[in-house]
Parts: C-alpha cells; sequence; structure tokens
C-alpha cells in the first residue's frame, strides 16, 4: 500500500535472504581453519595439539565440571565489573556532557587514567586491595567506566542543535531537554561504549587471573602453562573466544532494538 | 491602539556575534513591523542574517541591541505561541510521526485521548495520518516536512516562524506545500514570517517580501505583493507576478 512501509518489508526481507547465506560462510571458514591445523598436526609440521585431543580435553573438562566452574567465575568478575563500571559511567558521563564544568573537573582524570592500560592497574590493585576479588573486579571496572564514560559524554555533546531548539521552541525547559530529547539522541553512543566496555572487561578478566588467582579461564591457562599442557590452554583459549562472542551478540542485538529508529547504512 | 499594534515588531534590533577583534555584526539596526495575519517573506543573500532574526523572534538567541516584541511583549526565549520549522525538519528520530506531534502538547499538559485526537487531526490535514505511527527515517523529505509543520501547527501558536521550510525539496513538492501553507492560512490567518532563497517562493505567497542585506545584515528593501488572494497558477502566471519578481531578483542580486 504505502512506499514506506514497503521499503521496510524490501529492507528487512534483503537481510533475511541475507542472513542464512552469511552464516553458512562463517561455518566453511571455519571448518577450513580446524581443517587446516588438523593438516598441520597430522603431518608433524607444529608442536600443536589437534582438534580431536582438543575436543577430547574440552569433553574431559566440561564432565569434570571443572569448565564451567572456570567459566562461572571469569563470567562473574566481567558482569560485577562491567555493571558497575558502565552503571556509574552514564551519570558521570551525562553530568560532564550537560555541565562545562563538570567537564572541565573530570575530564583531566578520564584521559589519564584512559592513557594508562587497565593491567597496570593491577600490581596497585593488589597491594592495596589484596588477592581476592577485589582487586580483579577493581580493575575491570576501570576498564568498563572509562570507555563507557567516554561515549557517554561524546553522545551528549554531539546532541544534533536543532533538536534542542525544535524541543525549546515547542516549550520544553532544561529538565525536560534532558529526559526527551539528551537521553534518546545520546542512546546509540551508549550503546556502542558499552560494547567497547564489554570487550575491554572480558580482556582485562583474562589478564587479571594470569597474575593472580585461584579460579577462571585465566588461571586454568597459567595453571596448564606450569605443566607444559597445551589441550588445555587451547580449551580455555576457545571458551573466552566463545563466551566473547557470545557477550557481543548480547549487546549488538540490545543496541539494535534500542536504536531502531535511526537511519542505518547497510552495507551487504 | 490595540488594533494598530503589529504581531511582530523589530525594534533597532541588532545581532553581534562574539566580541573584540573577532566579533561579527549579523544584523544591524533592524527595523521591522508586521502585522497580525500578515505573511511576510524574507529573502537575501547568504549570511544576511535572516536566521538571526528569526531565531531573535524565535527567542532561541538574544538580540544584542534594539529589542524584538511579538504581541507587545518583549521577546524572552522561545514559546508555543511562536511555531518553528526548521529547515532540517528537526523531527526527533526515535518517536513516531504521531509522537513527534504529540510532543508540544504533551508538554502543555494534555491529557493522552485528546492529544491523540488533536495529532492525528493535524497529520491527516497534512496527509500523514495513514503514517501515524511511522518512524521519520521511512519518510521521504516532503513528509518529514509536512510532519514538521503538523507538530508546529499541533500546538496552536499565532506565529509561524518558518526558516526555509521547503529548501530542500523538489520543484513539484515545493509548490504542493506552498499552496498547502496558503490554504491553511486562509482558514486561521496566522501570522507568517517565512526565509526562502527562492524568489518565486517570496513572491506567490507573500503579502510583503522583505528584502536584506548583507555585511553587515540589514534591511534593503520592502516590496508589497499586490496580488489578490486565493493565489493560483494562474497569478504565479500573470504578468504582474513577474514584475513584482523582477524587482525582487533586482534587490536581491543588484545590491
Ligand atoms: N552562532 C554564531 N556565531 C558566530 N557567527 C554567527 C553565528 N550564527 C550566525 N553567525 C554569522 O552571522 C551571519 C548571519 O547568519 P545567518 O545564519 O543569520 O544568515 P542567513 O541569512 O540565514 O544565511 P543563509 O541564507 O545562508 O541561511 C553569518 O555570517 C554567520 O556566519
Ligand atoms: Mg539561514
Amino acid at each position: 500500500m504505502s512506499i514506506a512501509v514497503d521499503d521496510d518489508l524490501t529492507e528487512r526481507s534483503k537481510e533475511n535472504l541475507l542472513r542464512p547465506e552469511r552464516f553458512l560462510w562463517g561455518i566453511l571458514s571455519f571448518a577450513c581453519g580446524i581443517g587446516l591445523w588438523w593438516l598441520a598436526t597430522v603431518s608433524g609440521l607444529s608442536v600443536l595439539p589437534s582438534p580431536w585431543t582438543v575436543l577430547m580435553r574440552m569433553i574431559e573438562l566440561a564432565f569434570s565440571g571443572q569448565l564451567w566452574l572456570d567459566m562461572f567465575a571469569s563470567l562473574r568478575r566481567v558482569l560485577i565489573g562491567f555493571l558497575f563500571g558502565s552503571l556509574i559511567a552514564v551519570p558521570v558521563g551525562f553530568l560532564m556532557g550537560w555541565y562545562r564544568i563538570a567537564r572541565a573537573v573530570i575530564d583531566p582524570w578520564i584521559q589519564f587514567f584512559r592513557v594508562i592500560p587497565p593491567l597496570a592497574i593491577i600490581p596497585l590493585a593488589i597491594v592495596t586491595l589484596g588477592i581476592d576479588e577485589k582487586p580483579k573486579i577493581f580493575v575491570i571496572f576501570l576498564a568498563a567506566f572509562l570507555s563507557s564514560v567516554v561515549a557517554t559524554y561524546q553522545g551528549v555533546i554531539s546532541v544534533d542543535r536543532t533538536f534542542i531548539n525544535a524541543a525549546r521552541v515547542l516549550g520544553a525547559n532544561d529538565r525536560v531537554i534532558f529526559a526527551r530529547v539528551i537521553i534518546p539522541a545520546s542512546t546509540p553512543f551508549i550503546l556502542v561504549g558499552f560494547r567497547i566496555g564489554l570487550g575491554s572487561a572480558w580482556a582485562t578478566v583474562v589478564a587479571a587471573e594470569l597474575i593472580a588467582a585461584q579460579s577462571g579461564l585465566g588461571f586454568r591457562m597459567q595453571q596448564a602453562q606450569l605443566y607444559y599442557d597445551l589441550p588445555t590452554i587451547f580449551v580455555s583459549l576457545i571458551a573466552i573466544g566463545i563466551l566473547g562472542l557470545i557477550m557481543d551478540r548480547i549487546v549488538v542485538r540490545a543496541e539494535q532494538r534500542l536504536t531502531h529508529w535511526q537511519e542505518r547504512v547497510y552495507h551487504d | 491602539m490595540t488594533e494598530l499594534q503589529p504581531k511582530i515588531s523589530f525594534q533597532h534590533v541588532s545581532k553581534k556575534f562574539g566580541d573584540g577583534l573577532k566579533s561579527f555584526i549579523a544584523l544591524n539596526d533592524l527595523s521591522l513591523d508586521i502585522a497580525d495575519g500578515e505573511i511576510i517573506t524574507v529573502v537575501g543573500p547568504s549570511g544576511c542574517g535572516k536566521s538571526t532574526a528569526m531565531n531573535i523572534v524565535a527567542g532561541l538567541i538574544d538580540a544584542s541591541a534594539g529589542q524584538c516584541r511579538v504581541s507587545g511583549n518583549s521577546v524572552k526565549g522561545p514559546g508555543p505561541d511562536r511555531g518553528v520549522i526548521f529547515q532540517q525538519y528537526a523531527l526527533f528520530p526515535w518517536l513516531t510521526v504521531l509522537k513527534n506531534v504529540e510532543f508540544g502538547l504533551k508538554l502543555q499538559g494534555m491529557g493522552r485521548e485528546e492529544r491523540r485526537k488533536r495529532a492525528l487531526h493535524y497529520l491527516e490535514l497534512v496527509g500523514l495520518k495513514e503514517f501515524a505511527d511511522a518512524y521519520p527515517k521511512t519518510l521521504s523529505g516532503g513528509m518529514k516536512q509536512r510532519c514538521a509543520i503538523a507538530r508546529a501547527y499541533a500546538v496552536d501558536p499565532s506565529v509561524l516562524l518558518m526558516d526555509e521550510p521547503f529548501g530542500a525539496l523538489d520543484a513539484l513538492t515545493r509548490v504542493k506545500l506552498q499552496d498547502q501553507l496558503l490554504e491553511t492560512w486562509a482558514k486561521d490567518k496566522r501570522t507568517v514570517m517565512f526565509i526562502t532563497h527562492d524568489v518565486d517562493e517570496a513572491v506567490y505567497i507573500a503579502h510583503r517580501v522583505v528584502v536584506l542585506a548583507a555585511r553587515p545584515g540589514r534591511l534593503q528593501e520592502i516590496i508589497d505583493v499586490d496580488l489578490p488572494f486565493p493565489r493560483n497558477e494562474e497569478i504565479r502566471l500573470s504578468r504582474e507576478f513577474a514584475a513584482i519578481r523582477n524587482r525582487v531578483w533586482r534587490a536581491v542580486y543588484d545590491q
């Protein structure tokens, strides 16, 4: 019937058509990679364990429950650190974007801490916070906080002036502009910040566990290294990759849901 | 006295941006009265202060000197008595067409049912009723601008301020929206201040065309458009129209 609705439909069906195809290419690519890996190990070109050995170890670790415990330990740290980090980052980012003075006061600190890799904080965190969960969660918190706070305040300062003017001439005061214009307009930026924050939180947890931990995927790899246990290292790496991918997809989905109103450029 | 009171009155309005050596005079000593129910179009070279003048009426920027009055009251910030339509549409992309139109009504504290009814009424007026639940990204430029017009009308302003509202549209859509604007005006006789780059458009819809000059932005000439309403194709093609159009053209380009 209507042009706009038709447009919407064709866009969506185009995506649907492409999705299974893209998925197949992905599977094929992975299969080829594993095939090459297998060839390299059977031909004796490499000292790596074969895919088969790794799979066996994975099953073994899964049945003993070890794998799940490690995954749970790492995930727990990431989620707690990330949750606190982003929950605090959003209001701080809004504050910085909205009030010049807040920006002038807070920004130097953020810029400073941003250039310190979170891992460099670990020694300090261990000395001051002990060797239990606190230092790890703290560095993850920091990593997530820094990327989300920058994204949020970038989002606020890049809100198009015309939206604000349009709201003002319709009778909006500052409070309304904040709630009904600034927040929705900066949501896409905030979600991108979350995605980056989650990525760096995940990167940080593994590294933190390599240094000081009694559990977690990073810790498991470090232990395996001591015993030259390559299959376990592979299993941990694969688990890290898969969990990271799943978390990233979840954020991307949330992003698509919350910002479906955005004009997007399709790159297919 | 009250009958003679202009709806919009610029009284020696100047606007200077920045200060010291870097300051720039965007508008210099503009005095102009716009009567209630009058359609004024403003033309002039780029940078002559058209948008600046309009934003002062809208209350989005303050005059550096002189004052601007609307309905006799000196302008202090924006208000729903002055509806503004921007060139870039400025629809909120995160709201549906209906919610965009309801935005101003909600701020006035109007109840949900009434708000909806009113918004739909104005959407019908601009021919967008079937698109009430669509998001702006699915609309064409002309539809977006019609939605912006509905949003401005919905709060029932007595003054409409339009900054090159049809500037980004194709010629045919433009003419249609011009006719639509005049049709609506014939019913409610709102005061309209309309900025445009298009001399034909300026003459076609106006009672008077205000020509500004640049550097510094100032009043160049006011040209009366002595053509009857309702305006139509016949008037647009008439010799009288062409004569006025040529006058405006010369005033703009032979400065
Ligand atoms: N916020 C600002 N700060 C500094 N200078 C400004 C600002 N806004 C406008 N100006 C300057 O004031 C002058 C008039 O601007 P204005 O936007 O009113 O012009 P205009 O007549 O609407 O031009 P156009 O036809 O291109 O829209 C321009 O030279 C512009 O550079
Ligand atoms: Mg302008």
